[in-house]
């Protein structure tokens, strides 16, 4: 008999990783050269060059390594391959923003004459840049109803290049049906990009239900504490840009890029072509890179994602079912409810809960909600989520006012209605916190 | 670089530089249920320093036609083929895994055809145990962790990618899963069935490069010794802490000794 590959446990399957550890460990290992265990804060512009030949190898893509901070930095890469371990995907760019990492999505993707059809749930500034700057671009949107597949098709054009959703939209919390969405655009040769914001890994990997672009504002629950503004983009590796349905909708991917060496950069990397032009024409271009300082504070707001998503869904559950059941609460949008339109899908997509970010609407007058507000001690008033203190705000008079009524309405807004991203305070001080607001808004 | 191997369309990366009949010619050939990207970085390094490369999709690969071959002696034969079809005289053949065998098995069967030969993550026998095989049939997503999980050295399984931003796992899973079904089973069990990498390296007479990965689990550098003895002209770089993955794992140093034998 011949010898078998001596492998290490040969009745089991080679040991991944699992989620809770690659969140702590994904990307980085101790430093080096200095033995430092955290990840070291690489605060630097640029990196020396050994000598010429090296430094023209990392300029042409011979050899791997750093050149200059704008393109790529060590404390970034870390962050960028943490955020890609736990989506499951290739890899990731961090971004200045989440607003940096939706424009070098789409900016990669299509130029003048391009169009995008999205989901009509989003944040108020996704919805700015789609709806009012890109235009000026020549890069159209046409928004639809989340939940009506047959919009999502209709709207599909020739011209069409990428489908857009929020996992969890923006703020009635309508849930993104992934897999059928997913389905819808790949039917078309067309990827479907997701902002995961919401979620998180830890309560959905868009990739694994077909989604082939997401990313996150990481301002919010991934580095978790309100001290940073940053953007993940990742890739899934998955679409094929170059396959019988997309072809010739990619040409930044398919075509020679003459910015570049003349690489065609979905012949250059099978699985990370996307990733590559968006380094290396839109980070390098359009510069919306991401600090190395901001990449270490998300990389330790990280590390205690999955302990803090579980306390924030579970600090959340306790302050929907209290305000469920008050009197001056006319409703409670959060999909764990019978209530909520999308309860069904979301018990299949998101079993582990629907975030801490949701909105509910205050029966009486605009004066009451202002009351409401203006009464609570442990709520903050203003623009964020996903802070690990419970925040507060009034969707119509900020983050959406730049809507019309129609539109406003369309979204499931209304004067009333209230956003709470709630904490990691104690719950029953939550609740009191909101019992007094109430009780306040009441007497207004 | 497109040309018709034996009727199918054959796709070869050419490092985006057009091919120059002067140039002496390198072509990279890779391993089982991958294709021409494993070597992104070596194959740009030297088609930008004067040489043609031609980073083939094996048939039935990445962009090539055709079918898979189901004997590592039928990909030999395919990769002189091949070179006929580019018009190509002599070239240095670099392989890793069952490329590498491909390559192995060229050399001998071709001698005028292969001016030199680099083997990287080589083995003679290059047995695959029957779990992976099984899966490779029955179960692809079970084969594809199978082979994540040991093709890399244990540290890589927790990133640290040489390339800024990408996740190696992540990146190894996705190329694998981009080959047709049953592409991988073929592969495996064309490696499985190779009994000719003694005989054949004993018959090589250029010059050889083996580079072996010292935490390389898929082909471990004791299961490359027999054919390293059996070469005649040869030259073995050992990478510490690297794995079967190497040209993602360990980039510059495979460059290095590329750059040092070539
Ligand atoms: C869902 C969602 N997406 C994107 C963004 C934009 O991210 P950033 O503020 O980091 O640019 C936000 C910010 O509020 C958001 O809530």
């Amino acid at each position: 008999m011949k010898a078998r590959l001596p492998l290490p446990t040969p009745m089991s399957t080679p040991k991944s990783h699992r989620f809770d550890t690659l969140s702590l460990h994904a990307g980085a290992r101790p430093d080096p050269a200095t033995g430092a265990r955290a990840t070291p804060i690489h605060q630097t512009a640029s990196f020396v060059f050994p000598d010429c030949d090296h430094a023209a190898a990392l300029f042409n893509m011979e050899r791997a390594g750093h050149v200059y901070s704008r393109i790529s930095n060590p404390t970034c890469a870390v962050l960028e391959e943490r955020v890609a371990a736990l989506e499951g995907g290739v890899g990731a760019i961090a971004t200045a923003s989440g607003q940096a990492a939706l424009h070098l999505a789409i900016c990669t993707l299509m130029g003048a004459g391009g169009h995008i059809v999205a989901s009509r749930a989003l944040y108020g500034g996704s919805h700015n840049l789609l709806d009012y700057t890109l235009p000026r671009f020549g890069i159209a949107t046409t928004f639809v109803d989340p939940r009506d597949l047959d919009a999502w098709r209709a709207a599909i054009r020739p011209e069409t290049r990428l489908l857009f959703g929020e996992t969890l939209g923006n703020p009635g919390l309508d849930v993104l049906d992934v897999p059928r969405v997913a389905a819808l655009a790949h039917d078309h040769g067309l990827p479907l990009l997701v902002d995961s914001t919401f979620t998180t890994p830890w309560l959905l990997r868009p990739f694994e239900h077909g989604a082939d672009l997401v990313f996150h504002s990481a301002t919010k629950f991934l580095s978790g504490h309100g001290v940073v503004i940053g953007g993940v983009l990742v890739d899934s590796g998955s679409f094929d840009w170059d396959g019988a349905k997309a072809r010739g909708k990619f040409p930044t991917l398919t075509e020679p890029y003459h910015g570049f060496h003349d690489m065609v950069f979905a012949e250059e990397s099978t699985t990370a072509a996307f990733l590559l032009r968006a380094r290396r024409e839109g980070i390098r271009d359009f510069g919306a890179c991401m600090a190395p300082a901001t990449a270490w504070q998300i990389l330790q707001g990280i590390e205690t994602l999955p302990v803090r998503m579980a306390r924030h869904v579970e600090n959340a559950r306790k302050v929907v079912a209290f305000l469920a059941k008050h009197a001056m609460v006319a409703g409670v949008a959060y999909p764990e409810l019978p209530s909520h339109r999308d309860h069904a899908l979301a018990a299949r997509l998101l079993p582990r809960g629907c975030g801490a970010v949701f909105s509910f609407d205050l029966r009486g007058t605009r004066a009451q909600g202002r009351r409401f507000i203006e009464s609570l001690r442990l709520f903050s008033h203003l623009a964020n989520v996903g802070d690990a203190k419970s925040l507060v705000i009034h969707p119509a008079s900020t983050t959406h006012f730049r809507m019309s009524a129609e539109d406003l309405a369309r979204a499931g807004i209304t004067e009333g209605t209230i956003r709470l991203s709630i904490g990691l305070e104690d719950a029953d001080d939550l609740i009191e916190d909101l019992s007094r607001g109430l009780h306040a808004a009441g007497k207004a | 670089m497109r040309v018709a191997v034996g009727g199918a369309e054959t796709y070869a990366y050419t490092g985006a530089r057009a091919f120059d009949a002067a140039l002496p010619t390198l072509a990279f050939v890779h391993g089982a249920g991958n294709d021409h990207s494993v070597w992104a970085l070596q194959s740009r390094y030297f088609a930008h320093h004067g040489r043609n490369v031609l980073a083939v999709d094996l048939p039935g690969h990445g962009r090539s036609a055709g079918r898979p071959l189901a004997s590592v002696e039928a990909l030999s034969d395919w990769v002189a083929a091949f070179l006929a079809a580019a018009g190509v005289r002599e070239a240095a053949l670099v392989g890793h895994s069952m490329g590498a065998l491909a390559a192995l098995e060229c050399a001998a069967r071709h001698p005028a055809l292969v001016r030199r030969l680099a083997l990287l993550g080589p083995a003679a026998p290059m047995p695959v145990s029957d779990a992976l095989l099984d899966a490779a049939r029955n179960d692809e997503p079970a084969a594809h962790a199978m082979i994540v999980g040991w093709q890399h050295a244990p540290g890589a399984l927790l990133g640290g990618h040489p390339v800024p931003g990408l996740w190696m796992p992540g990146g190894a899973t996705r190329l694998l899963e981009r080959a047709l079904p049953g592409v991988l089973a073929i592969d495996l069990a064309a490696c499985n069935a190779y009994a000719g990498g003694l005989d054949a390296a004993a018959s090589v007479a250029c010059p050889a490069l083996v580079v072996t990965g010292q935490r390389d689990l898929m082909a471990p550098p004791k299961s490359a010794q027999a054919l390293i003895d059996a070469l005649r002209d040869k030259r073995v770089v050992s990478l510490p802490n690297c794995g079967h993955a190497m040209t993602n794992e360990a980039p510059d140093r495979v460059l290095d000794a590329l750059i040092g034998f070539l």
